[in-house]
């Protein structure tokens, strides 16, 4: 017997619809936990979790972290960078290792597309992506979906533009099919050379203008431009980044309404926002923060439990 | 001394250099093709005459792999030269010609004639060397093309990598006219193709994959082809995999200049949709491209712009595939399946008949790399292929003959199938044995 | 305790069943019984001082409303009332997997000090409530905690007993108890079914 989202929560574009809103709804009531004096249930005691961490990010982990200790889980944190061996035999290795400890479930960073899916075929643990490659990061789009709901009261029909490097982000993969299955409208932004060459063929609109994408767009979601991607040669220099592709409050104030503003975060303020726009009265970046512990909360607990010969063994019990 | 006789008696006799398809008896002695005739017509007088009966079967001359990765010296707990031969009698290969890719690198007589003497020892189908281009395949230095094909080498390559330098490239067609021997590229721009793990498509996007683009072997390709007509050498572009490739192909060809094209089945056969799920024994380099690639491939092949059909075969130790992908080597094992994804693909769905398969699996070949065999003519060394067109069977890596399992075809169906390899004559591989 | 409707505690006896199900109470016969528990626990708290009435999601939530306005109305008081999912405390996630639905609990005002009253439909094994018990004491530390159900149908897990009961059936293992409420279910009625 597996759950309603099945084993893992590798990404977005294999959940259903459904699926994306049972999540979001079940969010709904974690929220609230968050807002109580004693910030803990004990829906998920007993249960182990390992949270593997592959990149450097205290963002995410974090906010894992927070969603299972308000769970009452047993979490363990594993920062594994890269040493002297090559990533893969790491991740086959460790694979291994969290089997034969008889964890419970595997939230998981790492730096190729597909590790996730690669853990996941090989261990009996739920496994959760917490960002794997340029491929995809569910629980970010998830929190991001969340917050638009929570202030629009909807997501079909909105026109939702995601700005920057969609090219290297898989904040930006997530949030497209996952908008995608909401019938929201998704649109992209950013310079050609941030964008996959076959960006025409993924169903989203592409504006070459940020001016015209704002003129489109309910919300923005503005991505984190890696300072790598200057020194890979894709952008002349952050500063001409600003200029042509930067959200400002000055671009803002000519959009015919007003536009949400959303960050996954870290910002480079001056860079792909300006720091008025970040602070502004539009920005819930603070409110995706927020969310993201109610997101991973209702995640875990879809993943967790019925463990079939458990099932099995409490037959002719339960009931009410 | 008595004489050793082999009848092959009623098969499909197929041999496309003397324009033969029909059913007959193929009789070999001492090692060398001696009559071919009708149903009990070949007759020889003497007691020693062994008779295989191959009715129903195509007999065809041997295949010949010009590209194929043998792992030997260097990495030998994933292929030897003695397995890679086995590998390929099994897959009705009479001889295959070993990329110099190898640790130390085949830049050296004495390194060509160590595989030369592994390959005797081995005793399966035959290994022709094939030397670098440059030493280490650094692509700065020229190696010695003479000495290494004084050692027996057939051609020259720097496969595993493109020859990033077109002054090299120039240099070595211009030198190797005066052995007469084809220079084969690997295609591939490095700095478009740079950190990529797949094609560039949809499917690279979808998956978070850094795509390798079209564009990155095609400009290499023309780049050869142009410095082929300065030179009026003999380029040999190794495994093309897209649409553009061919029509420059063809292009060159419609000029006359000397370029020759190899593909292989994977590309003939498979798309990037195999990559679905990170599958990374359907990573390889090139990169599966899409259907209208290998569409038009398929026509290549059919019309002759592309020349033969090689397998790449690249055996990886199997716990080097088990990575995340764009950890994982590229490349697959080929021998044990050509044969049957070329009769599954191009002559089952109608697009080539049999005779021009064994055209581009054996005859071909040998012409291009001056090779012996390729013939079922009178006097030609007895290198043939038994196989049987129609069979179907089931993609069970654990019984390749190969070390390497890493193949994009485990588990599914094909039609076709090896019977009976002969090199010189003699049975190397028998289905059964 | 006062318990002087008698003819509450006689376990009724249900007939051998032809059909597959049979109605313990109607939709009248459901408002008197929830009319007569808000009279016992306004009693039993002695008035309605600290009262606090707290519905276990999701039918009991519908049943202490209903308990409330009953009790607004005689007592011409406005008692606070709560609901409580209590899905995130249960002890069966390992063996039958998460709820889809999780409900609001909504506790809008402390509850240290109060006399809190859990109020559900059916009482079983005690577990639900055994949870309800956890959960509210995460929230604060009630005076006290009484329980009133509305069908008592035996077969406790648990040392859980009620304090105010509107109806107490003797049901098969095999049976099933459903309370219906006219928000979700468009009628009132407890009903006692075979299970499927």
């Amino acid at each position: 017997m597996t759950g309603p989202l099945g084993k893992d929560l590798l990404g977005l574009e294999s959940l259903s619809g459904e699926q994306i809103r049972l999540i979001l709804d079940t969010a709904e009531p974690f929220k609230e936990i968050s807002e109580r004096a004693i910030k803990k249930v004990p829906t998920l005691r007993g249960s182990t979790i390992v949270n593997l961490f592959f990149e450097a990010s205290t963002r995410t982990r974090v906010s894992f972290e927070f969603a299972q200790k308000r769970l009452s889980a047993d979490a363990v944190n594993v920062a594994a960078s890269g040493s002297s061996v090559s990533k893969g035999e790491t991740l086959v290795d460790t694979a291994r290792n969290l089997e034969a400890m008889r964890i419970d479930m595997v939230v998981i960073r790492h730096g190729a597309s597909g590790a996730a899916r690669f853990l996941a075929e090989r261990i009996e643990s739920n496994v959760i992506n917490a960002g794997d490659g340029t491929h995809e990061h569910p629980t970010q789009a998830l929190l991001d979906m969340l917050t638009l709901r929570d202030h629009f009261k909807r997501l079909a029909g909105l026109r939702i533009c995601i700005c920057g490097d969609v090219l290297h982000s898989r904040v930006a993969r997530s949030n497209m099919w996952g908008l995608q299955k909401m019938g929201a409208e998704v649109a992209v932004c950013g310079p050609r050379s941030l964008l996959p060459n076959a960006i025409d063929e993924m169903g989203v609109t592409v504006f070459r203008h940020i001016e015209d994408a704002i003129q489109w767009a309910d919300a923005l979601n503005i991505l984190r431009l890696q300072l790598e991607r200057m020194q890979g040669g894709y952008i002349p220099s952050l500063r001409e980044y600003n200029r042509v592709f930067g959200v400002s409050s000055e671009r803002l104030n000519r959009a015919p309404k007003d536009l949400l503003i959303l960050h996954p975060g870290p910002m480079n303020r001056g860079v792909e926002i300006d720091s008025d726009v970040a602070d502004g009265p539009h920005s819930v970046i603070l409110n995706q923060v927020t969310n993201g512990v109610a997101v991973r909360m209702a995640v875990l607990y879809l993943l967790s439990g019925g463990k079939p010969e458990l099932a099995e063994a409490a037959k002719g019990g339960g009931g009410r | 001394m008595t004489t050793n006789a082999l009848l092959l008696r009623g098969g499909r006799l197929v041999d496309p250099s003397q324009g033969l398809d029909e059913v007959g008896d193929l009789l070999i002695t001492d090692g060398v093709v001696e009559a071919i005739g009708r149903v009990g017509e070949v007759r020889r007088d003497g007691n020693a005459l062994e008779t295989i009966d191959v009715a129903g079967r195509v007999v065809s001359p041997g295949f010949i792999d010009v590209h194929c990765h043998l792992r030997e010296p260097g990495r030998e707990e994933v292929e030897t030269i003695a397995t890679g031969a086995r590998a390929a009698a099994a897959g009705g290969f009479t001889a295959v010609c070993a990329m110099p890719n190898t640790d130390p690198v085949t830049d050296n007589q004495a390194a060509v004639g160590f595989i030369i003497s592994q390959a005797k020892r081995a005793g399966g189908s035959k290994v022709y060397p094939i030397g670098a281009i440059s030493i280490g395949q650094l692509g700065e230095t020229l190696a010695e093309f003479g000495e290494m094909i004084g050692a027996g080498a057939v051609a020259v390559s720097d496969d595993g990598k493109p020859v990033v330098s077109a002054q090299l490239m120039r240099t070595a067609l211009e030198y190797a006219r005066t052995f007469g021997i084809p220079v084969a590229d690997h295609c591939e721009e490095p700095t478009l193709a740079m950190g990529g793990a797949m094609n560039e498509g949809v499917m690279s996007a979808r998956l978070g994959l850094r795509g390798i683009p079209a564009e990155a072997e095609e400009i290499m390709a023309i780049r050869d082809i142009l410095l082929a007509r300065r030179t009026g050498g003999h380029i040999h572009l190794c495994h093309m995999s897209t649409k553009g490739s061919v029509e420059l192909i063809r292009w060159g060809k419609e000029r006359g200049i000397n370029v020759t094209a190899e593909v292989c089945p994977h590309h003939l056969s498979l798309t990037e949709e195999s990559v679905e799920g990170y599958n990374t024994n359907a990573k390889m380099n090139p990169p599966l491209r899409t259907a209208a690639d290998v569409a038009a491939l398929q026509d290549a092949v059919k019309d002759g712009t592309i020349d033969v059909i090689a397998t790449d075969h690249a055996p990886h130790h199997y716990d080097e595939k088990e990575r995340a992908f764009a950890d994982a080597p590229n490349g697959i094992v080929g021998l044990e399946t050509a044969l049957s994804v070329n009769l599954t693909w191009l002559v089952h769905r109608g697009t080539l008949d049999v005779p021009t398969l064994v055209e581009k699996m054996a005859c071909a070949p040998a012409r291009i790399f001056k090779l012996p065999g390729g013939s079922l003519r009178r006097g030609a060394p007895a290198d043939v292929t038994v196989f049987d067109a129609e069979v179907a069977w089931t993609v069970d890596p654990a019984r390749f003959r190969s070390k390497g399992r890493n193949t994009p075809y485990a588990g599914m169906t094909l039609r076709g199938r090896v019977d009976c390899t002969l090199v010189d004559g003699r049975v190397v591989y028998r289905r059964g044995d | 305790m006062p318990r002087r409707f008698c003819f509450a505690w006689r376990p009724v006896i249900l007939q051998p069943m032809t059909d597959r199900q049979s109605i313990v109470l109607d939709a009248r016969a459901m408002d008197r019984t929830l009319r007569r528990m808000a009279d016992e626990i306004v009693e039993l708290n002695e008035g309605t001082d600290d009262l606090v009435i707290v519905g276990i999601q999701r039918r009991g939530v519908q049943l202490a409303a209903r308990i409330v306005s009953s009790i607004n109305d005689r007592e011409h008081v406005d008692l606070p009332s709560g609901a409580l999912d209590i899905t995130l405390y249960r002890d069966d996630l390992q063996t039958v997997g998460p709820r889809p639905v999780v409900g609001p609990t909504n506790l809008p005002w402390g509850i240290d000090g109060k006399h809190v009253v859990i109020v559900d439909d059916v009482l079983y094994t005690g577990r639900t409530i055994r949870a309800a018990l956890d959960e509210l004491a995460d929230f604060g530390r009630p005076r006290r905690i009484a329980l009133a159900v509305l069908i008592d149908r035996g077969g406790r897990e648990l040392p859980i007993q009620p304090d105010v009961v509107g109806r107490r059936l003797d049901v098969r293992a095999s049976q099933r108890v459903d309370v219906l409420v006219a928000e979700l279910d468009d009628r009132n009625a407890v009903i006692v079914a075979d299970k499927q």
